[in-house]
């Protein structure tokens, strides 16, 4: 997973990036040799790579200020984003997924499994905009924008989270809802799900204990996958509704070619999906009865 | 075993058709489709007012009967330009999802086929790729390489093929084991040759699978990378792009200027996606 480090890109001519195409060649080559893009790419890859590891995030090229004090409130804001947006969608996904599974081919199987298909494939900034096209500027439930005032309390923060959190939560609620369904169908057709059905077990006992606990593995594995996708939708969400968080800073970046913080930005995305993939490996043994530490089992 | 190979082979794609065009959700998503392939080859016989004129006396004009879907910021008609939006995003989407198609069922049938250590570099070079979102990297080589349609096809084609090399993978390494593949080896046939002549008309099934697949996320991330500016360019009528020049405005109340585009945009993924879905559910059955 750390082979991740690869996908660094080449910056190309730095200093004629921020100068335009018309500066001077000499200040294009003072500037360069600045912020020492003049050098070698492997010694500013070596370089990069040691200050990453301690810590040390360089200096934004537009901003010529530490890379770090951009870097973690834009994490925290869209910590808090995708928080509401995960809050709302595994409950749902996996009721969803659940109530797939247990009225198979019905209607209501029908209806959420084509739901979620349109859900999923609608791009964010679209469905974004009809939300708030509808909410914020015919109803008015909603304000336009995500930021809240500077002095807001947790409640006006999470209210003006709500609408842009909802395109993630459409999005996900497919991925989520489907796996949990295939996996709801598998488990209610094994051969422990009779045998406790047949010890006359009452029929909630045997979904909660035997069925759901099996059901929810793979759902595990998706919700860890599908948080990269989450990140990639943040950049659009983040532009949509006016939010500072990660994703418009790396938007910022991409825009201004500042590379510090462009390569920051990524570099903590890879960071938080190899955290993400380890925390769901952690859960997936915690809950699958047939992974046991210690041994005992 | 070539004879029985043969036949079933010639008689799958008859079935095949025939199950789905019992499906409902096929017809739905190949009409959608189809409608706005007519627009992207058609439009200019089709709309009302030449899409790119800007006529500075009707500007944010709603829907009326003169212009259906009212006009934009310059006075365009907005009707003309989301049947002429259509043309951009499926050349693109359709020429990246090739591309990384025949890229990523090359790369699978290496990995597959050869297995060992070119099979396990490319596989971390593939897991390392996929654990960035396409739209970051998509974003980054845009920014590096600048974008326009011809790198906007490129870097999709190239970000989507690790994932098709995934699947074909999976499917080559369940071909190596049977007969065919050793009886190719034993007759000391070519590599290359057993590979794409032998393994590959077997493995089709998924690849095409995973193409129409594909393509729904390609139009999704064409349509993506227009709204953030790092996709299609102006003056085109995209429908990305469209949105992402007018949304500032729909605190104004101007909603026709994105509302049609948005549509456009749905419509099309969900179009596909049904096509995508019917595929896969027929060859299951």
């Amino acid at each position: 997973m750390l082979v991740f480090a690869g996908a660094r890109l080449l910056p190309g001519d730095v200093g004629r990036a921020m100068l335009g195409p018309f500066a001077d060649p000499a200040a294009v080559a003072t500037l360069n040799h600045q912020l020492g893009t003049d050098r070698p790419l492997l010694v500013q890859y070596v370089d990069w790579i040691g200050d990453f590891v301690t810590g040390d995030l360089g200096q934004s090229y537009s901003y010529r200020a530490p890379v770090a004090q951009f870097l973690w409130p834009a994490l925290l804001n869209s910590a808090k984003l995708a928080l509401v947006a995960f809050c709302m969608v595994v409950p749902l996904g996996i009721l969803g997924g659940v109530m797939g599974a247990l009225y198979r081919d019905r209607a209501i199987d029908r209806i959420l499994s084509v739901t979620g298909m349109v859900a999923t494939v609608v791009p964010e900034f679209v469905s974004g905009l009809v939300l708030l096209l509808i909410f914020a500027v015919w109803l008015h439930w909603f304000p336009l924008s995500a930021t809240a005032p500077a002095d807001a309390g947790v409640l006006t923060q999470f209210y003006h989270l709500i609408l842009p959190s909802i395109p993630l939560v459409l999005i996900l609620f497919g991925y989520i809802a489907r796996m949990t369904r295939t996996g709801m169908i598998e488990a209610l057709d094994a051969d422990y799900t009779r045998t406790a059905i047949l010890k006359g077990l009452p029929r909630a006992t045997v979904i909660r204990r035997h069925v759901l606990r099996n059901a929810l593995l793979p759902t595990i594995s998706v919700i860890s996958t599908q948080t990269v996708y989450l990140i990639g939708g943040l950049v659009v969400i983040e532009i949509l509704f006016r939010y500072q968080g990660i994703g418009s800073l790396i938007y910022t970046a991409a825009n201004k070619k500042d590379f510090p913080i462009l390569q920051a930005g990524i570099m903590s995305i890879g960071v938080l999906f190899t955290i993400m993939t380890i925390l769901a490996d952690l859960l997936y043994a915690a809950l699958n009865p047939r992974i046991r530490f210690g041994g005992d089992g | 075993m070539t004879d029985i190979a043969a036949q079933s082979r010639a008689s799958a794609p008859r079935g095949l058709a025939r199950r789905l065009l019992t499906r409902p959700s096929f017809l739905i998503g190949s009409i959608v489709v189809l409608f706005w392939v007519v627009c992207a080859l058609f439009w200019p016989v089709l709309v009302p007012y030449d899409p790119f004129y800007t006529d500075l006396m009707v500007p944010l004009k709603p829907p009326s009967a003169t212009h259906w879907f009212g006009t934009d910021q310059l006075g365009r008609d907005v009707f003309s330009r989301v049947l002429a939006g259509a043309r951009d995003i499926l050349t693109v989407a359709p020429l990246a999802t090739l591309l990384s198609t025949v890229v990523g069922t090359t790369l699978g049938l290496i990995m597959g086929y050869a297995g060992g250590l070119v099979d396990e570099v490319l596989s971390r070079i593939v897991d390392a790729v996929l654990a960035l979102p396409v739209v970051i990297v998509a974003l980054l080589a845009l920014t590096s390489i600048g974008a326009s349609m011809w790198t906007l096809l490129l870097v999709i084609g190239f970000s989507f093929s690790p994932i098709i090399a995934r699947t074909v993978r999976a499917s080559v390494l369940a071909e190596r084991q049977l007969d065919y593949v050793a009886a190719a080896r034993l007759r000391r046939e070519n590599h290359l040759y057993t590979m794409f002549v032998e393994i590959l008309p077997n493995v089709l099934g998924p690849v095409m699978v995973e193409m129409t697949i594909r393509l729904g996320y390609a139009i999704f991330t064409v349509a993506t990378l227009s709204f953030i500016g790092f996709g299609i360019q102006p003056p085109s009528p995209d429908w990305g792009l469209s949105i992402s020049t007018n949304y500032g405005l729909i605190g104004g109340g101007y909603w026709w200027t994105v509302l049609f585009d948005g549509l456009a945009i749905a419509t099309l993924v969900v179009g596909v996606n049904l096509v995508a879905d019917s595929i896969q559910g027929a060859l299951n059955d």
